[in-house]
């Protein structure tokens, strides 16, 4: 079985200033999956994962170096527009991040910025993707109060939804389950699996069942290298490296 | 000494220190009301001075007073903002900006007679200004710059990062996120500046002695016509031992706009953390 490739990158180093905290990683990141980072904490798969929508620029002193290609055009090159970039990747962070404002207003918040200005149509959106981050149900009848009073989980799906609002085609999703509840975790895998049918995400996580549970493909990182990448079903019963044996069956990290 | 007579001693004098504290603000605010309540009435409020001050009420003073600070509101605000928002978003910490920072740090430290001497020299005279409402503004808005820039930078810097990364994950750009993220999200910390700005300038005497004019009671008709504040009506009213009477009337006026304008940015700022928590 052959997949189209949405996201590759080629040698890909970045710097913090003198330190060199990811070295030469080449991954082909498959079209409608989900692929899951795994690593120890400092490895390099949160560093990574923001190479990829150029979340790295916001941080003073980094640098990279190599390719990210998106669709086969590189994101690093000469004049590419960076919104643009963040539009069509998306990202979702560790803690919960929604704005203070209203919930009805965090979903809108990216289609105004990107132009948006019809009522009607801002109303479809928001209904559209608060259903697709199956939230919809929990907030229809307070889509005026503030997004600050939802529960971690709620406000998790919140930002997924915000981001589902400016129609990405890639999730990038920091830690997006460290933050919550088992029960509201259990929420967010199944969350994921619905939007593997139209998305193609990236996922960086510290737990092991998740990443099994919920991924097709895994990368094992390890002090900013890429030890190993395969299918998730590989990597887990059969890791043709050693260190990734020791992470996985728990003898370090 | 043990712990619990420790601990209860500090309360006792911390509670002290907080008596005395109010203690002396009603002590000031009691004393001038209960000599000026009397004399403050509607017609006060909406009659012309006469005589000096002697008689009659203060209308074109709180009309001097109204126009001088909304005006150097009108200059400063923006600048404030606009300087702050460089400072919290943009600077990148160099030579240049600690020079920033140190010019506003000391800008806040001068003495306001000094504001007024130098509002009189470079807007009255050499700007050729004379004492008007534009040149007792302009005065008005270099004094209370600073804090507004500082009060509005310390409320950016406060905007968590994840709100700035959150609003540019999504595609906006910078200047986005600074309109739509940042600023409403700082909101309260600009307009409490502000309103402590004005609170400043509705106060303020010296400065506006100087630059705005002292003798002028009619009803000034365009910028460049001296007005009266009511700090200066206050100060020439008992300086002059014109009439104390009008004099405390005056006073509570003044002090019942800024406690006015003091409760109103408290309450402002409950009612927003109120709406966000909800």
């Amino acid at each position: 079985m052959t997949l189209a490739i949405k996201i590759a990158t080629k040698n890909l180093s970045v710097y913090y200033r003198q330190l060199q905290a990811l070295k030469y990683i080449s991954m082909s990141i498959p079209e409608h999956s989900i692929t899951a980072l795994i690593g120890p904490s400092g490895c390099g798969k949160s560093t990574f994962l923001r190479t990829l929508n150029r979340m790295n620029d916001v941080i003073e002193g980094s640098r990279v170096e190599g390719e990210v290609l998106l669709d086969g055009q590189n994101i690093y090159s000469h004049g590419v527009d960076v919104s643009e970039i963040r539009k069509r990747v998306a990202m979702v962070f560790q803690k919960p991040n929604p704005f203070p404002m209203s919930i009805y207003d965090n979903v809108a918040y990216g289609p105004r910025i990107h132009g948006l200005k019809r009522r009607g149509v801002l109303d479809e959106i928001v209904e559209r993707s608060l259903r697709a981050a199956a939230l919809w149900d929990e907030v229809k009848d307070r889509l005026e109060k503030s997004a600050l009073g939802l529960s971690g989980g709620q406000q998790q799906r919140l930002v997924i939804a915000r981001a589902l609002a400016v129609r990405p085609e890639v999730f990038l999703m920091d830690e997006p389950a460290s933050a919550l509840d088992p029960i509201s975790s259990g929420k967010l895998e199944d969350l994921l699996f619905e939007l593997r049918r139209d998305y193609t995400i990236v996922i960086v996580t510290h737990n092991m069942q998740q990443a099994a549970r919920v991924s097709q493909y895994c990368g094992f990182f390890l002090s900013g290298e890429m030890v190993e990448f395969n299918q998730t079903k590989t990597v887990f019963t059969n890791p043709r490296d050693k260190r990734t044996e020791d992470y996985i069956t728990g003898r370090f990290g | 000494m043990s712990p619990r007579t420790e601990e209860r001693l500090v309360k006792v004098v911390l509670w002290a220190v907080a008596a005395v504290v109010i203690t002396i603000l009603l002590s000031i605010v009691v004393h001038v009301m209960v000599r000026g309540i009397p004399s403050v009435n509607l017609t006060f409020l909406t009659e012309m001075p006469r005589r000096m001050g002697k008689e009659g009420g203060i209308s074109t003073v709180l009309a001097g007073t109204l126009y001088v600070v909304t005006l150097s509101l009108f200059f400063a605000t923006p600048i404030g903002v606009a300087a702050a928002v460089y400072l919290a978003e943009y600077a990148r910490e160099s030579r240049l900006v600690s020079a920033i920072r140190f010019s506003i740090e000391s800008l806040a430290g001068i003495p306001s007679i000094i504001f007024g001497l130098f509002g009189f020299v470079f807007f009255v005279l050499y700007l050729r200004m004379g004492w008007s409402i534009i040149s007792g503004a302009l005065t008005l808005a270099l004094m209370i710059l600073p804090t507004i820039v500082r009060t509005t930078e310390e409320s950016l810097k406060a905007v968590p990062s994840s709100y700035k990364e959150g609003s540019l994950a999504l595609g906006a750009t910078r200047l986005q996120t600074i309109f739509k993220m940042a600023i409403p999200s700082a909101l309260p910390g600009i307009l409490t500046g502000i309103l402590l700005g004005t609170g400043r300038a509705v106060g303020e005497t010296a400065a506006v002695l100087l630059t705005a004019g002292s003798s002028a009671l009619s009803l000034p008709r365009t910028i460049k016509d001296p007005a009266r504040t009511l700090a200066v009506h206050l100060f020439i009213l008992s300086h002059e031992g014109i009439s104390m009477e009008k004099a405390y009337a005056t006073a509570t006026v003044l002090i019942v706009s800024i406690l006015a304008l003091n409760s109103l940015t408290t309450s402002l700022l409950t009612r927003f953390r109120q709406r966000l928590m909800q």
